[in-house]
């Protein structure tokens, strides 16, 4: 079993038209035995800049910690928050370090940038930025949420359609993985206000 | 000074979980496998400059991570580098030398020469004994005239007239080897990588989608992303999809942003004395 398979996830972000939605499973395992049903995979670095850590939980609390002490001091320095591309750069600066002895982690960055243009990127265990314009996925379900966002996913959606659009790709793609589920959570964010929901899903 | 607790960039790698990460691996938790970019990358000289070319797809496993990634990567407004190998080191490689490039350059004064990039890759790869998995086509115009080399895991390289890397590499090879000759034009230079990539994206699982381009002639140069896209997407709903029955929300909180606050300066007897 790869370690990427210990805790389970599933991990999903969209772009809309000036928003963006990110979206994740709440179960944490420890390989088939549900241990917790409202683990948090998904983390605020500044109102408009989400990070979503799949993979191993231990090592999505640890890195989550530094990247948000590595913004702090940037904060400080620069006395503003920082934009997605940049903070997209830091992750895969701080994993590429690790290059011979990994976090088992796969990241998903999403944020509104200047002008509130969405940015969403994803990356593997050790820095390899993947740029996307419309959906990026990762998790174990990560398989099955790339075939039901491929065939859900529209251009420039509205941000209460878009928010209907990755919570059905999220569950449905859950339901055919074993390791992850128990519900979502739904950041949805809009240059005005962030939305969170808790989805109800199947519990088996 | 940073303190030496202080978790603030040193340079080079560090090992700190490889001990914890074999001893998961010896426990039978398999390591992940990385992004790759299982590819067909090309480049010949031409007859007043070099092109380069690269298909677009990034696998990891199996699956198509990234349908329309860049490979081509830019060293210096005068050297390009096209990537294979795993993803993650290809782009840090790049980037690195990249920025040790334009650092000599504001020390000398002078443009960069392709034979420095060429070393300093080199060397970097050499350094890792190919624990670094990128291999390389380098190709560049400098004052010495057009460039192109490739460069191994391992760090050794060739300097050739035309070259091909990656898995789609004897897919390419096979289109270089019966067309390819000295003095092509810049047309045909480009139809020919075109062409070699193409056979690479048709013949070889490991590449795909489009084809980029990137010409460099003395004194300019030409990036042409998606010079060529053979694979467009053919299966787009025309309706989209509708949800007959919506989502279960169990808890909804809504967070209203703050406006920026501008501060209009007025008047100033505040701050004076």
């Amino acid at each position: 079993m790869s370690i990427f398979e210990y805790n389970g996830s599933a991990l999903v972000a969209m772009v809309g038209k000036n928003c963006f939605a990110i979206a994740s499973d709440r179960r944490l395992g420890v390989q088939l035995q549900t241990i917790a049903t409202d683990f948090q995979r998904i983390f605020k670095i500044h109102d408009k800049l989400f990070l979503g850590l799949s993979g191993l939980g231990s090592d999505a609390q640890t890195l989550h910690q530094r990247l948000v002490f590595r913004h702090k001091l940037y904060q400080l320095r620069e006395e503003r928050d920082m934009k997605p591309e940049t903070f997209a750069s830091l992750v895969s600066a701080v994993l590429y370090e690790k290059r011979f002895g990994p976090y088992f982690c796969q990241p998903v960055i999403a944020g509104l940038g200047d002008d509130d243009k969405p940015f969403i990127c994803t990356m593997d265990s050790i820095g390899a930025k993947e740029l996307a314009k419309d959906f990026v996925v990762a998790g174990t379900a990560s398989e099955s949420l790339y075939g039901a966002c491929e065939s859900m996913f529209k251009p420039d959606m509205e941000h209460e359609e878009l928010f209907e659009t990755i919570s059905q790709a999220l569950l449905s793609s859950v339901d055919r993985d074993c390791l992850s589920g128990w519900g979502g959570h739904v950041y949805l964010v809009t240059p005005t206000e962030v939305t969170e929901r808790i989805l109800k899903g199947r519990m088996d | 000074m940073p303190s030496k607790t202080m978790d603030v960039p040193k340079t080079g790698f560090s090992f700190d979980l490889c001990r914890r990460n074999d001893m998961l691996t010896k426990k039978g938790l398999r390591s992940p496998s990385y992004l790759k970019t299982g590819t067909t990358i090309v480049g010949l000289i031409f007859e007043n400059g070099v092109i380069l070319g690269a298909d677009t797809r990034a696998t990891e496993g199996p699956i198509v991570a990234d349908k329309n990634c860049e490979k081509i990567h830019y060293m210096a407004p005068n050297i390009y580098c096209c990537g294979a190998g795993t993803a993650a080191d290809t782009e840090a490689v790049t980037d690195n030398i990249s920025s040790q490039l334009k650092l000599h350059r504001y020390h000398t004064g002078r443009e960069s020469r392709v034979v420095t990039a060429l070393t300093l890759l080199k060397s970097h790869l050499f350094r890792y004994q190919g624990h670094v998995s990128a291999a390389l086509v380098l190709g560049g115009v400098d004052v010495t005239g057009p460039h192109l080399h490739t460069i191994y895991p391992h760090g050794s390289t060739d300097t050739l007239p035309f070259a091909t890397m990656g898995s789609g590499s004897l897919a390419a090879m096979a289109i270089f080897e019966s067309e390819y000759r000295e003095g092509l034009t810049r047309d045909e230079g480009v139809n020919l990588v075109t062409k070699a990539i193409c056979s690479g994206i048709f013949n070889d699982l490991g590449s795909g989608s489009n084809v980029d381009v990137c010409v460099i002639e003395k004194g300019k140069k030409e990036y042409l992303r998606n010079h060529l896209t053979p694979n467009p997407r053919t299966y787009i709903s025309e309706r989209g999809y509708t949800f007959s029955k919506k989502a279960e929300v169990l808890l909804t909180k809504i967070t209203p942003l703050k406006e920026l606050v501008h501060v209009v300066e007025v008047g100033g007897d505040a701050m004076e004395e």
